[in-house]
């Protein structure tokens, strides 16, 4: 038995049957860490140490009976734009290269009262700004399926972590597609939940109206089971919704007969792989067989998503990067010599390349005599965005597209192109726009053997049923047991 | 030209810090005056993930202010960012509203040299407050300290509607009045909790408004009328000498009594206002509104109209009393306690008025309390001092808060009214007085208050006067 390779809720069963100890796994993925994190490059901190020793404590309290929980002593990877208390916090940008947060954040409260053990910080693209993870100031993070590609982006380390066996899971961030995007190019599950279920306080901000945390897992039941653990209201947090709380792994019973699903046609269009179109036309083939209604529609709205997303992500982004200031826990650059110098110099010399563009476009937008033109107009087509999702969702349950236009592309191939970086959140921005759910799952392998992912979009706070959707194709395709990472 | 061609318009636009115990945004506690650095977490330090929580109270505090200046409450209203770079604005935004405020369109009256005069209110709405600067004149460094930052703050926005520094003046007074009042904002001026950013421009009569400056943070009343009076004369100046006035920040130099141009912070216009996205929008019920409005305490305007119908009191009784809620109060219950209103109300309007004046001191400042002014009433009613005695004890009681009685025990100076003590004060008075006595018998009344004094005097004002009356007349009568 290989322990890292056990999905969360294998492992909880053998914890359970005391077939494992908790230091057994603990110490199996520190080992896995220091096999192939040289090779993968997923972390901007490991916390090996301090996860052994969180292991023994927890196993000799299991031993007395003083456990509770039954999560307890399974480890996790965090993105590193999650708060950690006493643990640096970086989100991959020099600028907060030292900062070690005072608090934690809600999601880490819930994980440390289960009794996770933190396996460390994870890389993403510089204040989750990206689709590849090579805006991280500190690394690249490989693609464990073929070590010439980027991960996906910007929860690259998370979803590489994931997928190359490091941790068991790990929780990403997803403000126009940072969680699904890289799940699909690493061929393991990513879920964006509504815009609300998971609190916000802790996670640092990017794009406050789209951001949210969401788990990046195995397979469809550890994402259930990691949603369980941290979705909920949060008083921390004004825009977290105070909805009745769920089991979502109870809603998987793989039964989805009578399901309609809806598949936009705009996102089968020019631009995406045909690879990657062909193998969604068989996954769908495959839900016709499982009972589901399946009907093409149009949602032509969509084709101004990631417009209007750039606009709004950037304008909230330029704001609420300005804390970042070289006054306090930041970098502080050595030649100024005033409180302008401080301010210029300090960011100038911080902040990376993409980063400094996104603050210089948000701050356009914002700026007096260009807001109307660009952000009201942006928040204008964002209601468009979310009504003609509501209308999709008047005749559908589900909605399915591609989650990534293509299979993971190779590490410096669009980094000098910013536009042709943007396109790859083509599928997944309006979803974000819209403050709904979406899931990605792998359903193959293109002709290089790199993972294909789908993307199910559901109602607001209808993760249930894209959870089971998924669930149902992920026990029919079963690629789990057909494909594996090479690390070549 | 002269000066009487020209028009002043004042704009005013006034923040109140809020009275509620909690921040704005977080639970920290708004006290005043703690160490530096210790009344703060991560929400209002902005550290990287920190989110705000309006604070309820805030929201009823600045309905309530609406109410109480006639404005009409925004049923559905915001939060907006307003950034800019500055290390006492520790996210470098600060939370406030821009286009829908939660008040608009009020009003209140003020009195004027030509009676009643209304002064519009064109909008209030709450944000919060920055930190503060500490300059370290020994290392050269600049300290931030981030215990007032997230303290909510209401900002009045005045309409052009005021002509003059002293209506300015009467302005202020009278919104401070009103805050106090309602009990929304102590208005301590001295700590910053009641300030305002002065707008003052001049045009000719007839001609549209002229180009406005403006004098940011000031906290005297003081020194606002001065700085209008100063600005009007020196726009006016400029204009005469046909040049142009420049639409610019100034700083108020209270030693000069002049205002210098200050350097603009950079691009300082362009705050790139937008929604703030970590809060919802404030959707207020007609049920909320209409609970507010029927627990609005009394407003100044109604005591007075109280004290004028059924205390019968002078103008100038009322306009003092009633200036500050805290004398007004303090003159309720010191009446209610001792039942001599009368007494009370000249205390209040003379002795204690002149101290605070002296002292410089804010009505709110007033170290004893009501209970206190009232036993001392009590005691000078009973006989056991005389007013001139009751001075006395009131400067004590500035000094030294404390029952009166108590005072008077310990400095010795509860009064003679021994009848024996007495006449042999007067005999050895009238000993030492004989062309008094003279003079009384001849008819002059004078000479009996003459008398009268030498032996308070005597006596270091102990006597009980009515005796000393008595009996100087009947011994000069014998």
């Amino acid at each position: 038995m290989n322990i890292t390779d056990l999905t969360v809720h294998e492992l909880q069963e053998k914890l359970e049957n005391n077939e494992l100890k908790i230091t057994d796994i603990t110490k199996a993925y520190v080992d896995r860490i220091a096999e192939k994190e040289p090779q993968v490059e997923a972390f901007l901190t490991t916390l090996t140490d301090e996860a052994i020793e969180q292991a023994e404590d927890l196993q000799s309290k299991k031993e007395k009976g003083e456990l509770e929980g039954n999560l307890a002593g399974i480890p996790i990877g965090i993105k590193d734009n999650i708060c950690t208390k006493g643990v640096k916090t970086t989100c991959g940008s020099k600028i907060l290269e030292n900062f070690v947060s005072p608090y934690d954040a809600t999601v880490m409260e819930k994980i440390n009262t289960e009794n996770l053990i933190n396996l460390g910080k994870l890389n993403m693209d510089e204040f989750a700004m990206g689709s590849s993870t090579e805006n991280s100031a500190f690394k690249i993070t490989k693609n464990p399926w073929d070590l010439s590609k980027v991960p996906g982006g910007s929860s690259g380390g998370s979803a590489a972590a994931v997928a190359a066996n490091m941790v068991p899971w790990a929780l990403g961030s997803d403000t126009g597609g940072s969680i699904r995007q890289p799940a699909s190019l690493c061929g393991v599950v990513g879920l964006k939940p509504t815009y609300g279920l998971v609190s916000r306080y802790g996670l640092v901000a990017y794009a406050s109206s789209l951001d949210q945390i969401g788990p990046i897992t195995k397979d469809v039941t550890d994402c259930a089971m990691l949603l369980n653990v941290i979705a909920g209201h949060d008083e921390k947090d004004s825009t977290s919704v105070n909805v009745f709380e769920k089991d979502y792994v109870k809603a998987l019973t793989g039964n989805i007969k009578g399901l309609k699903i809806g598949v936009p046609k705009e996102f089968f269009g020019d631009g995406i792989n045909e690879e990657v179109k062909e193998s969604l036309e068989k996954t769908i083939e495959k839900y016709k067989e499982l009972g589901v209604e399946i009907e093409e529609f149009s949602l032509d709205i969509a084709n101004y998503a990631l417009a209007s997303y750039y606009v709004i992500a950037d304008a909230e982004a330029s704001s609420n990067l300005g804390r970042f200031d070289g006054i306090r826990y930041t970098y502080r650059s050595p030649n100024a010599t005033s409180l302008e110098d401080i301010f210029k110099k300090s960011r100038s010399e911080g902040f990376g390349a993409e980063v400094k563009r996104r603050i210089i476009l948000g701050t356009y937008v914002l700026s007096s005599g260009y807001y109307d033109a660009y952000y009201k107009k942006a928040q204008k087509v964002r209601t468009l965005i979310m009504n003609e999702f509501n209308k999709g969702f008047e005749k559908y349950d589900v909605i399915l597209t591609p989650t990534s236009p293509t299979t993971a592309f190779g590490i410096g191939e669009k980094t000098k192109n910013p536009l042709e970086m943007y396109l790859s959140d083509i599928c997944t921005v309006s979803v974000n726009v819209a403050g709904l759910p979406g899931i990605s799952i792998p359903v193959g392998v293109d002709s290089n053997g790199l993972p294909i992912g789908m993307q199910l979009i559901g109602k607001k706070f209808d993760e249930e049923t894209i959870l089971n959707t998924a669930f149902a194709m992920e026990r029919e395709i079963k690629f789990r047991e057909k494909f594996r990472p090479e690390f070549k | 030209m002269s000066r009487q061609d020209y028009e002043a318009v004042i704009g005013l636009e006034v923040h109140a810090e809020l009275a509620t115990k909690t921040k704005i945004f977080c639970n920290c506690s708004t006290k005043f005056g703690g160490a530096p650095n210790t009344q703060v977490c991560p929400v209002c330090m902005g550290m990287p993930g920190a989110l705000p929580v309006l604070n309820e109270k805030v929201v009823e505090y600045a309905v309530k202010a609406g109410l109480a200046t006639n404005c009409t409450i925004s049923q559905d209203s915001k939060n907006d960012r307003k950034n800019y770079f500055y290390p006492d604005t520790p996210r470098a935004y600060q939370i406030s509203q821009f286009d829908k405020p939660l008040c608009e369109h009020g009003y209140i009256e003020i009195d004027t040299e030509n009676g009643k005069k209304k002064i519009r209110i064109l909008r209030i709405h709450i944000e919060d407050d920055a930190g503060k600067l500490n300059h370290d004149d020994f290392s050269g460094d600049s300290l931030v300290d981030l215990n007032r930052a997230g303290v909510p703050l209401i900002e009045i926005v005045s309409e052009p509607d005021i002509a003059s520094p002293e209506e300015a003046d009467s302005y202020l007074k009278k919104l401070k009045s009103i805050l106090e009042y309602i009990e929304v904002s102590d208005c301590k001026m001295e700590e910053g909790s009641y300030r305002a950013d002065v707008n003052v421009s001049v045009h000719k009569k007839g001609e549209k408004l002229g180009t406005r400056t403006e004098c940011k943070n000031m906290s005297s009343f003081r020194s606002i009328s001065r700085e209008i009076e100063y600005e009007i004369e020196r726009q006016i100046d400029l204009l005469e000498a046909g040049e142009r006035v420049k639409q610019q920040t100034l700083r108020w130099d209270d030693v000069s009594g002049k205002t210098f141009s200050t350097r603009d912070k950079e691009n300082a216009d362009d705050y790139r206002y937008f929604p703030e996205p970590d809060l919802v929008a404030i959707k207020l019920s007609d049920e909320y509104i209409e609970n507010i409005k029927q627990n609005l305490p009394e407003l100044p305007e109604s005591r007075r109209e109280r004290y004028f119908n059924e205390y019968n009191m002078t103008e100038k009784e009322v306009g003092i009393i009633t200036a500050s809620k805290y004398l007004s109060d303090l003159f309720e219950s010191a009446s209610n306690i001792c039942g001599n209103r009368k007494a009370v109300s000249n205390w209040i309007i003379s002795d204690i008025s002149r101290i605070l004046n002296e002292k410089e001191m804010e009505p709110s400042a007033i170290p004893f309390t009501a209970e206190h002014l009232a036993h001392m009433v009590q005691i000078i009613d009973k006989g056991t001092i005389s007013s001139s005695i009751g001075k006395k004890v009131l400067e004590e009681m500035f000094e030294n808060p404390r029952e009166p009685e108590e005072i008077v025990k310990e400095k010795g100076w509860a009064q003679i009214s021994d009848e024996g003590e007495i006449r042999k004060v007067v005999s050895k008075i009238l000993e030492e007085n004989p062309q008094s006595i003279a003079d009384f018998k001849a008819g002059k009344d004078r000479a009996l208050g003459f008398l009268v004094g030498q032996a308070m005097k005597a006596t270091k004002g102990k006597a009980n006067p009515q005796m000393l009356n008595k009996l100087f007349v009947e011994e000069m009568n014998k």
